[in-house]
């Protein structure tokens, strides 16, 4: 990418020290503004183009916000139908074990309607990463209850919030994956703070690598915002996520492999 | 190299031909009359010999899904299942048709509606034909009549899959899934090494990335991939028509049956020649594309044809399109399992006479 | 030639597996052949029965409702399969167990009391091989060395040792089946 101002190129390798992940199309995000898919796939991109990975990705796009994000990254995609991502990564990596292969799944895809194939994936431990955004809220269509939207939280479906007497209670999946033995790295994430992605993207740098020794399952659960369907602005979306949502997602690691030391130079960053 | 000889439920036909073809991977749920074939290849572990993959999913939806998943890295993927299990995947075919995948879907038809009976029939040939999920959408459809058809079917199916990127149905009932009969074996083929232009598999710098979807939010956009798919429909309109007739040069009365049906129905017309009625069989091999235009050739001759069917009357509705009015049609039929005997059908014959 | 044959009895009587090793030994004499059975849960204790087609012709219906040949392992079968015995055709029952007795005047019956021949020969598992031997006798369509072929090929490795047990079942079938009329 280039940033011209007169005839004078602004950008130099001497002065550069950000730059737009090449994994990244030029296709503007479709996403709101402030939500959090956006760093999210950001992230996702730039650890494709650091690892190298590009040529050996397939990644699996789920029914949600993010059912575009073919368009948004320049490396193999496939479509799935609503929940079933992780049936169809089961198939990309049993097909093509030396491949890279990924889901990127949202609340309602992964934790409602897809709880089966998520559970199943993971219990068998198929190589993959699956990437689970939960803003608790179904976002595409506009705002209605998901499985985990949190107790009292307002949708349009529980108006009055979310009475779990009636409309039972938010799903902790990630707890869940994490219980099951194929599972090798489970970890709860966000992306709202510059902290916060710079840990998101060492825990899918991780992933990777566990992928590569084909260690079993790894699970990332990013707790996102969605100020459009939370009808907040970004600003106090991300404020009512920390003080509300981590009550109930703490973040942190669930799981970790057991032979994988704790403390890496990195960490201390 | 020499054909092999065996005596093979159909079931394990299927599995052994798929093994045989060079099929890259299975994924399925077991459900009767048709369990034999995951039973068969997991017995069997074509991993060690071919690479084949086989893995048994958790539902019906899923196993779908893993040959969509498996069918856009441009692998040989197929999957097998009965009445009930395939209403499931109805979601995931239509999806598969939508993204132009090649596969191959076995429905060894069982009677229904609902749990129904594990007994054979041929009441999802609606479904099999005519969509099935949502969506303007054809399965090519084949039609074994026999053990050998199910093992030969399968190599047909998957030329045909990659032929025209489109879902191969094969519509197979439970009695040619449990009964045994002699079959020729083909030799191994190998596994495909090279993998189509448009499979996802990684992108490499040579080429522009690779998509597998059946979205498309611009209706006009969408408009024109949907009259895309219609003129493959076309083409295998053209060229892929298949059907067996038996006795039908000088046949006054002609029936019209696949599968098992067209089996009791080849008796039936050895029985009514045999009391001198000229009657003959016109077997349609494919189902989607339907041999209308012979049917309508033969009808002229015809005093009458009979569409018999383990259904209420499905097909029928093809026959007198195709009939066009030459002459009457009638169906006959039994639901809900039950098989027609020859004498039966001799019967529907002799009443129409 | 075409010789359709209905195999009926109790589930667990080997009735199944008998029409696989006479299906297979007509394989080997080059026949066309099918083999369809009844399937589903009454397999598990109930009536089972199977459907033998042996041709030198394409067979066409794996169905039928008339046979050249019934044989019947028990009374419910022979109720309700006496009347499916083409006229001129041929019924083999065992007696054991039975009340009622087949009657009908124009078809043969052979009667072979293989269920207490093999109790006596403390062989109850190969009861379907003493029928079968009898079956052999009237209707010699198929050598028993294939039937002996076929019996290899259809067995898995394990049960191989009681072929020889299998063969004597056979050759005493062969010697205890008798016609009952004309």
């Amino acid at each position: 990418m280039k940033v011209v101002t007169g005839d004078k190129d602004i950008i130099q390798p001497e002065n550069l020290v950000y730059k737009r992940s090449s994994i990244l199309t030029d296709k503007q995000f479709s996403y709101c503004p402030g939500c959090g898919h956006g760093t999210a796939h950001r992230i996702l991109a730039e650890v494709i183009e650091e690892e190298g990975l590009q040529p050996v990705t397939v990644g699996v796009c789920p029914v949600g916000c993010s059912v575009l994000m073919y368009d948004f990254l320049d490396i193999d995609m496939q479509e799935a139908a609503h929940g079933r991502a992780p049936a169809l990564a089961t198939a990309i990596k049993r097909l093509l074990p030396d491949r890279f292969v990924f889901t990127y799944q949202g609340d309602g895809d992964l934790a409602a309607i897809g709880t089966a194939e998520t559970l199943h994936a993971c219990n068998r431990g198929e190589n993959i990463l699956i990437i689970f955004i939960n803003n608790g809220i179904y976002g595409m269509t506009g705002g209605q209850m998901a499985p985990t939207t949190i107790p009292g939280m307002v949708s349009t479906t529980s108006p009055y919030g979310r009475d779990v007497k009636t409309m039972g209670n938010p799903l902790k999946i990630t707890e869940l994956v994490a219980m099951l033995p194929g599972t090798c790295y489970v970890t709860r994430q966000s992306v709202h703070t510059p902290a916060a992605v710079r840990k998101t993207k060492k825990a899918i740098k991780k992933a990777v690598e566990y992928q590569k020794r084909n260690m079993g399952t790894c699970f990332i659960e990013i707790v996102s915002n969605c100020p459009s369907g939370w009808r907040m602005t970004p600003v106090e979306a991300n404020k009512w996520m920390e003080e509300n949502m981590f009550k109930f997602y703490q973040p942190g690691d669930l799981k970790v492999p057991p032979e994988e030391p704790e403390k890496s130079k990195d960490d201390n960053e | 190299m020499e054909k092999e000889l065996r005596l093979m439920k159909g079931n394990e036909a299927i599995a052994e031909a798929a093994i045989r073809a060079g099929v890259d991977a299975y994924f399925g749920y077991p459900i009767t009359p048709q369990s034999e074939i995951l039973e068969y290849l997991m017995e069997a572990n074509p991993y060690e010999k071919t690479g084949m993959v086989v893995l048994q999913a958790e539902s019906e939806p899923a196993a779908i899904n893993m040959v969509y998943g498996g069918a856009a890295c441009g692998k040989k993927v197929m999957t097998t299942s009965s009445s009930p299990g395939i209403s499931l995947m109805q979601e995931g075919i239509s999806y598969i048709a939508g993204a132009e995948l090649p596969c191959l879907i076995v429905n060894v038809v069982r009677g229904g509606p609902g749990l129904g009976t594990i007994q054979p029939s041929q009441s999802d040939y609606f479904q099999a034909c005519k969509g099935g999920g949502h969506g303007d959408y054809h399965l090519l459809v084949l039609a074994p009549a026999s053990v050998q058809e199910m093992a030969d079917f399968v190599e047909l199916a998957f030329d045909l899959a990659f032929k025209y990127r489109n879902p191969v149905m094969i519509l197979s009932d439970g009695a040619i899934g449990q009964m045994m009969e002699k079959v020729y074996l083909k030799p191994y083929r190998e596994r495909e090494k090279t993998l189509p232009e448009w499979a996802t598999t990684g992108k490499p710098p040579t080429r522009e990335r690779n998509i597998i979807t059946s979205l498309n939010l611009d209706p006009y956009l969408h408009e024109k991939h949907n009259q895309k798919i219609q003129a493959k429909y076309r083409e295998m309109e053209k060229n892929e028509v298949r059907f067996e007739e038996f006795q039908t040069e000088d046949a006054e009365y002609l029936f019209v049956a696949y599968g098992t049906s067209a089996r009791v129905c080849q008796k039936a017309v050895q029985l009514a020649r045999t009391e001198g009625i000229k009657a003959g069989l016109i077997r349609p091999i494919t189902l989607y594309p339907f041999p209308s235009v012979r049917i309508n050739e033969l009808a002229g001759k015809m005093k009458h044809i009979i569409s018999v069917e383990m259904s209420a009357g499905q097909m029928v509705e093809d026959v007198r399109l195709a009939v066009n009015g030459q002459t009457e049609v009638t169906h006959f039929g039994r639901m809900g399992g039950v098989i027609p005997t020859p004498e039966e059908v001799l019967e529907d014959l002799k009443s129409k006479i | 030639m075409t010789e359709e044959i209905l195999i009926a009895g109790f589930g667990g009587q080997g009735i199944l597996s008998m029409g696989k090793i006479l299906a297979y030994s007509a394989m080997m004499q080059d026949f066309e052949v099918s083999w369809m059975p009844s399937y589903g849960p009454e397999m598990r204790g109930g009536t089972a029965n199977v459907t033998v087609i042996i041709s030198t012709e394409r067979i066409s219906s794996p169905i039928l409702r008339q046979f050249d040949t019934a044989i019947i392992l028990n009374q419910q079968s022979l109720d309700k399969f006496e009347k499916s015995v083409k006229s001129g055709g041929m019924l083999i029952y065992d007696g054991n167990g039975i009340t009622r007795h087949p009657e009908r005047k124009d078809i043969e019956i052979y009667r072979i009391d293989a269920a207490e021949e093999a109790a006596r020969m403390k062989s109850p598992r190969t009861f379907n091989m003493i029928v079968l031997g009898g079956y052999l006798k009237i209707k010699p369509l198929i050598k028993i060395e294939n039937v002996i072929e076929g019996l290899r090929k259809s067995l898995p490795e394990r049960y191989h040792k009681m072929i020889p047990d299998n063969e004597k079942a056979l050759i005493r079938g062969m010697e205890i089946i008798r016609k009952l009329n004309n």
